[in-house]
C-alpha cells in the first residue's frame, strides 16, 4: 500500500509538473544513451583489438636468439645466443609451468606451385601444438599437422587463408598436392580467416606450415629461429618466464639476469598494457557519459525543489497525522529515482536499439572492423544503473532534506 | 491529560519580534470537552499548535498524558501527533489526490497498522461517520460537510486520547455544522477528551468549560457545571 501511494503521488506531481518532468526525463535519456553508447563503441574497439591481438595468440611467450650484454664466467659480452631444437625437449622437462610449446623454424623464399601457378612464399616447420599456441585454426573440413605427421615426417602442408586464395582461388585445397621447391606436399588443411595486428616475418595468412620434422629433414636448420609457449596458469606466468629463462641460461651459460640474452617477446604483459590503455580510454568515455547525466541530474533536483515547495502545504498535513522526517525523504527520493529510472530505462532502451542496428549492419573494412561493432556488456549495465541510482538519490536527498526540516506549523499554514 | 505553566510563545526576533502568547497555565482533564473562544489574533490558533505538538514554546512546561513534551525530538513528537493526537482543522486539510479512504487511512499507516486491520478500521470509522458509501470518492467529489466528517473519521483512525479541532464548523453552513456537533457530542459521551476553538455559539453551548482567550493571556475560565456527560 506504502509503495502504491508512492507511485500514486509520482503520477500526481507527474500531472503537475507535465512538461518539466518530461524534458528531465529526457535528459536523463539522453545522458544515458550517451554513456551506454560511449562505452558500448568503446567495449568494441576493445575486443576487436583484444580479437586481433590473439589473431598472434592467446596468453602466449615467443622466445628467440638474442646478444649478451653482460660478461659471464670469464665469457665476454657480446655472445649471440642461439635455440636449438632440444631445448624444446629440456624446457618441457625442468619448467612444471608449461602447458604448450613449439619449435619453429622458417625459411622465407619458397617456391610454391600449383598446376600452372607459381609463387615465392614463406615456410615454417612447426609442432602440433602450434594450431592451438599461434590461433592456426583450421576450416571446416581440414585440420592443423598432427603428432603422427610430425612422427612420420610426412610432407604434408597446411596453407594461410590469403596463401591459399593466391595459390588456388576459389578451389578447394584441401587433398591437393603442391610443390614446394619442387617437392610434393599434401594439403591438410587451409587456415580459418584471422585478424591480426600484431606479427613478425608477415602475417599468418600468407604462410605455409608443414610437420617439423619434415622441415628438419629437407632443410637440416642448425638452429631454432624461436620458440613458442603458454604458462599453464596466466597468473603464474611471470614466474614461467624466469624459470624459462634461467634453464636456458644455465644451458648457454649467461647471466640470468642478462636480459638481452635472449628476447621474449610476452604477449601477457602486452595485453595487460591493451587492457590499462584502454581502461583508461573507457574511464575517460564514462567521465564525459557522466557529466552528461550529472547535467541531468540539476534537472532532477530542481523539479523535487519545485515539488517540494508546491507540495509544502501537503507536508504540513502528513507531519500533522505523524509522517516522520524519513517518511518524506523517503517519499521524495523514491520520486527522484523513479524519474532517474524511467529516463535511464528509456536512454538503455535506445542504446540497445542503436547497438543492435549495427550489430545487423555487421559492416566490414579496416575501419569499421574496429569501430563498428559496439558490445553493450554486463559491467556497462552495472555502471550506468550506479551512476543513474546516485544521480537520482543526489537529486532526490537535497530537496527531500529541504522538504522534510519544513516545521509543521509552517507548512500546514503555507498556501 | 494536559497540563501547561507559563507558557510563551514569541514569533520572529528583534523588533519584528511578536508575542503571540504571554503567559497562559491550564490544564485539561480526561474526558473534558473544552471550547476555546477568543478573537483573531489572541492566541488560540498558536495555543493549540503547542497542545498539538505541532509547535513548541518559547518557554514554559508542557506535560502529556504526564510526560513533558519539552526535550521530545521530532520523531518523537510525530508519534505522538500519529498515535494520541486527532486533528480537525477548519478547511479540513484532505489530501485532495486520494479517495476518502486513503484519507482516512493515512495515520494508520505511519503507525504501521497492517494493511487488513487497516481496511477493517477505515470501514469501521466510515460507518461511525456515515461516510461508507463515499469511500471511493476524491475529496473534490464531496460536500463541505462531508470532508469535514471525513477529516473527524481520520482523526480517529489511531484511536487518539485527545482531538484537536481549529474553528471545524467554520467553513460550513448551520446544517453540516450541526451534524458535526452530534458527531463531537457522540465522541464526548464515548469517553474522548475534545479541545475545540470555535466562535460557533452552538458548540460553545455546549462544551463543559470555556476557555477566553484575549492577547495571548487566558481573559476567564468558564466552568460550567453539571454538564458531564457521565451524569
Amino acid at each position: 500500500m506504502k509503495v502504491i501511494f508512492l507511485f500514486r503521488l509520482f503520477y500526481q506531481e507527474l500531472k503537475r509538473q507535465k512538461k518539466r518532468i518530461t524534458l528531465t526525463i529526457f535528459a536523463l535519456a539522453w545522458g544515458t544513451f550517451s554513456i551506454v553508447i560511449l562505452l558500448a563503441f568503446g567495449e568494441g574497439l576493445k575486443r576487436q583489438m583484444i580479437k586481433s591481438t590473439h589473431g598472434l595468440g592467446e596468453g602466449i611467450c615467443i622466445v628467440s636468439s638474442g646478444q649478451t650484454l653482460k660478461p659471464y664466467k670469464g665469457l665476454a659480452k657480446g655472445r649471440i645466443i642461439m635455440l636449438h631444437e632440444e631445448d624444446i625437449e629440456l624446457l618441457q622437462s625442468r619448467v612444471a609451468g608449461i602447458e604448450l610449446i613449439s619449435p619453429e623454424c622458417d625459411r622465407s623464399r619458397n617456391n610454391m606451385t600449383y598446376e600452372r601457378k607459381s609463387l615465392t612464399e614463406r615456410v615454417i616447420g612447426v609442432s602440433p601444438s602450434f594450431e592451438e599456441l599461434r590461433g592456426y585454426y583450421p576450416q571446416r573440413g581440414s585440420r592443423f599437422i598432427n603428432s603422427l605427421d610430425l612422427k612420420n615426417k610426412k610432407r604434408v602442408v597446411f596453407l594461410g587463408t590469403e596463401l591459399k586464395k593466391r595459390l588456388f582461388g576459389k578451389e578447394e585445397a584441401v587433398g591437393k598436392t603442391v610443390l614446394i621447391n619442387s617437392i610434393p606436399f599434401l594439403v591438410i588443411g587451409v587456415m580459418m580467416d584471422k585478424i591480426q595486428n600484431s606479427m613478425y616475418s608477415g602475417p599468418d595468412v600468407d604462410k605455409a606450415a608443414i610437420p617439423f620434422s619434415t622441415y628438419q629433414a629437407i632443410y637440416g636448420d642448425k638452429y631454432l629461429r624461436r620458440l613458442i609457449y603458454r604458462p599453464k596458469d596466466l597468473s603464474q606466468a611471470e614466474t614461467v618466464k624466469k624459470e624459462v629463462y634461467k634453464v636456458l641460461s644455465q644451458k648457454y651459460e649467461f647471466d640470468p639476469s642478462d636480459s638481452q640474452a635472449l628476447e621474449i617477446w610476452d604477449m601477457i604483459e602486452q595485453e595487460k598494457l591493451m587492457n590499462n590503455i584502454f581502461l583508461g580510454i573507457e574511464a575517460f568515455m564514462g567521465i564525459i557519459g557522466g557529466l552528461t547525466l550529472i547535467v541531468a541530474g540539476v534537472g532532477v533536483a530542481n523539479i523535487m525543489y519545485v515539488s517540494a515547495k508546491k507540495r509544502t502545504k501537503e507536508i504540513g498535513i502528513k507531519m500533522a497525522l505523524g509522517a516522520k522526517k524519513r517518511y518524506v525523504l523517503l517519499q521524495f527520493v523514491s520520486e527522484a529515482l523513479m524519474i532517474a529510472f524511467i529516463g535511464g530505462a528509456l536512454g538503455v532502451l535506445l542504446s540497445f536499439a542503436i547497438v543492435g542496428l549495427f550489430q545487423a549492419l555487421n559492416l566490414k573494412g579496416e575501419v569499421a572492423d574496429f569501430l563498428a561493432h559496439p558490445v553493450i556488456s554486463l559491467d556497462i549495465m552495472i555502471l550506468t544503473a550506479l551512476i543513474l541510482g546516485a544521480v537520482g538519490f543526489l537529486a532526490g536527498v537535497f530537496p527531500a532534506r529541504k522538504a522534510a526540516s519544513a516545521k509543521p506549523v509552517e507548512a500546514l499554514r503555507y498556501e | 491529560m494536559i497540563r501547561m505553566k507559563n507558557i510563551k510563545k514569541i514569533y520572529g526576533a528583534g523588533s519584528a519580534q511578536v508575542e503571540a502568547i504571554k503567559d497562559i497555565s491550564l490544564e485539561v482533564e480526561r474526558n473534558e470537552f473544552l471550547g476555546m473562544i477568543g478573537p483573531s489574533g489572541s492566541g488560540k490558533s498558536t495555543l493549540m499548535n503547542i497542545i498539538g505538538c505541532l509547535d513548541v514554546p518559547t518557554s514554559g512546561e508542557y506535560y502529556f498524558e504526564g510526560e513533558s513534551v519539552e526535550n521530545f525530538n521530532h520523531n518523537q513528537l510525530a508519534e505522538i501527533r500519529n498515535e494520541k493526537i486527532g486533528f480537525i482543522f477548519q478547511n479540513f486539510n484532505l489530501l485532495p489526490y486520494a479517495s476518502t479512504f486513503e484519507n482516512v487511512e493515512i495515520p494508520m499507516i505511519f503507525k504501521g497498522v497492517k494493511s487488513k486491520a487497516r481496511r477493517a478500521r477505515v470501514m469501521e470509522l466510515l460507518d461511525r461517520v456515515g461516510l461508507a458509501h463515499r469511500a471511493s470518492h476524491k475529496p473534490n467529489e464531496l460536500s463541505g460537510g462531508e470532508m469535514q466528517r471525513v477529516a473527524i473519521a481520520r482523526a480517529l483512525a489511531n484511536n487518539p486520547s485527545l482531538i484537536l479541532a481549529d474553528e471545524p464548523t467554520g467553513n460550513l453552513d448551520t446544517k453540516s455544522g450541526d451534524e458535526i456537533l452530534a458527531v463531537f457530542e457522540s465522541l464526548w459521551k464515548q469517553g474522548h477528551t475534545l479541545v475545540v476553538i470555535t466562535h460557533n455559539p452552538n458548540i460553545s453551548a455546549r462544551a463543559q468549560r470555556i476557555v477566553k482567550l484575549k492577547d495571548g493571556m487566558i481573559d476567564n475560565n468558564k466552568e460550567k457545571k453539571g454538564e458531564s456527560p457521565l451524569f
